[in-house]
């Protein structure tokens, strides 16, 4: 199990790097779908009283909503925005990347310190989901394109998500499907939000809203 | 005194290192369906190198010769720190990974100030650019060689490598896998390998390293192109040395291994630079900065 785990640690840090070195929307659509299917993961390897349907519905869910659904909402959007590259973002790819290396060892530096406190939630998860937020921040704060940042906003969801899995062991199922259901409608309406800046605007560079027109 | 058995490795580097070449030119050939060069045929372009006369620049200076011949030795030194399967290095010490490191670098210089010395606008332009991406690729090549000595705990090349077995992998594998993709693209970079640099191109304004050595001729070409060969081999060993972790005792057996390795490594490289093509020049240090992060997160990894 430990094996496992660190290798969806490695794997699911390693799509964190590609989201902010790959300026292609597509390519950064398919490793959150990535992201979220590993992630997703977590309670199935985490809780110890193996496979009930809680976890199935918990993890199938999860791998349903993240992996699959959103990201095809997510390409359907970039088909009809044809907005495919992040251009110019505030902060260029090679910073994003060193930036996530500072994030990784700052995140490394809390779990630490949060160690203590949750002594039963396995290190290297809780280091992931500090990182998570941490990148998706970053994410939305540093790319101009509204795409990106509906992209930010879901690794953050995907940070909180492993945080609750680990540190709540006995969330009710009802609560954990809450919460997928509000982020599925919190991707509806930005989708359908970004869909309109690009038809309002012609651009979906958030940079550009500033310029009214009336 | 080292024993006889460690020349081995680097014995086999001098003559087996352009045969590498020739595999990676054979296989590019047959993804593109030609035939290609003969597999020996990197052996020959260096004998005839060797026959020829050397044509000097009445512009330049001592440095013109001085840089194939310091370039050469630098990898020839590289190659008695480097360990082969289960043999270890002729000179061991530790911390010798970061003089691994330093004669690269030396190698490198000397070519650079060779390729100013001839005054050329377009090997002044090829030495900016082989500097440039060297500023990212060293340290990348540091911090791999830094996550293994956390790895095993040593630090020098011969035991690091005999450090590492199947049992390591067991327990560190997300790391080590990590610090593999970070020499794979180092072994690309710094070969001057497509999706970084091409080794073909006829255009002086795309070279990156073949436009550093134009003004050389003959001899000198002739060590270049050597020294190529051995710098493909020194950085292949370090992977393959990671990849195929054989320390089963009979030397034949496992050098056996380590060689079937680097004639996969050159199959590898022959259909990545079939597959891709080249990066735009602004994109490759993107590309080694990703591979340098590739090992920072190995490291960090492991610091849990």
């Amino acid at each position: 199990m430990a094996t496992s785990l660190a290798t969806i640690h490695a794997l699911g840090l390693l799509t964190c790097f590609a989201l902010l070195g790959t300026s292609r929307i597509g390519a950064c659509i398919r490793w959150l779908s990535l992201q979220g299917i590993l992630f997703s993961l977590v309670p199935v390897l985490t809780y110890d009283d193996g496979l009930t349907l809680r976890i199935i519905l918990l993890a199938g869910g999860n791998i349903a909503l993240k992996g699959v659904l959103f990201p095809l909402v997510l390409l359907h959007l970039r088909a009809r925005t044809n907005y495919h590259r992040e251009v110019e973002p505030f902060v260029g790819f090679v910073a994003s990347i060193l930036f996530g290396v500072v994030a990784l060892a700052v995140s490394l530096g809390l779990a630490r310190e949060l160690q203590p406190a949750l002594s039963h939630a396995p290190f290297l998860m809780l280091e992931a989901a500090i990182f998570l937020v941490s990148i998706g921040l970053f994410l939305i704060v540093s790319r101009r394109n509204a795409l990106m940042q509906v992209i930010g906003y879901l690794v953050i969801e995907n940070g909180i998500f492993v945080f609750a899995v680990i540190t709540v062991v006995e969330t009710p199922l009802l609560v954990e499907l809450g919460i997928l259901l509000d982020a599925f409608v919190a991707v509806f309406v930005m989708g359908i939000a970004v869909f309109h800046i690009t038809r309002e605007f012609g651009t979906a560079d958030v940079d550009q809203l500033t310029t009214l027109r009336g | 005194m080292p024993e006889l058995n460690a020349f081995l490795s680097p014995l086999c580097a001098l003559v087996v290192a352009p045969l590498v070449l020739g595999i990676i030119n054979r296989t590019k050939a047959f993804v593109a369906g030609r035939r290609g060069p003969p597999l020996l045929q990197p052996y020959r372009d260096v004998a005839k190198g060797l026959r020829r006369g050397a044509v000097y620049g009445e512009a330049t200076s001592a440095l013109v010769r001085l840089g194939p011949v310091v370039n050469l030795g630098a990898l020839v030194a590289g190659l008695l720190l480097l360990p082969f399967a289960s043999v270890p290095a002729v000179i061991a010490f530790p911390g010798d990974v970061i003089v691994l490191v330093g004669l690269l670098a030396l190698g490198r210089f000397a070519t650079v100030l060779a390729a100013l010395d001839t005054g050329s606008s377009f090997e002044g332009m090829g030495a900016s650019r082989e500097v440039h991406y060297a500023a990212m690729a060293e340290p990348a090549l540091l911090l791999a060689l830094a996550t293994l000595t956390r790895v095993t705990g040593a630090s020098s090349l011969t035991a690091i490598y005999g450090g590492i077995g199947v049992s390591t992998w067991g327990h560190a594998l997300p790391t080590l896998a990590l610090v593999a993709m970070t020499f794979l693209v180092l072994e690309l970079v710094e070969n001057s390998r497509i999706p970084a640099d091409d080794p073909t191109t006829h255009l002086e304004l795309t070279m990156i390293h073949e436009v550093m050595v134009l003004d050389h001729t003959g001899p000198d070409l002739a060590l270049i192109q050597y020294g190529a060969a051995l710098k493909l081999w020194l950085l292949g060993m370090l992977f393959v040395g990671l990849v195929v972790p054989l320390h089963g005792g009979n030397l034949w057996l496992d050098g056996g291994a380590a060689l079937l390795g680097m004639a996969g490594l050159a199959l590898v490289i022959g259909v990545v630079e079939s597959a891709m093509a080249r990066y735009r020049l602004v994109h490759v240090p993107q590309f080694i900065v990703g591979a340098a992060t590739l090992s920072a997160v190995g490291f960090i990894v492991l610091l849990v």
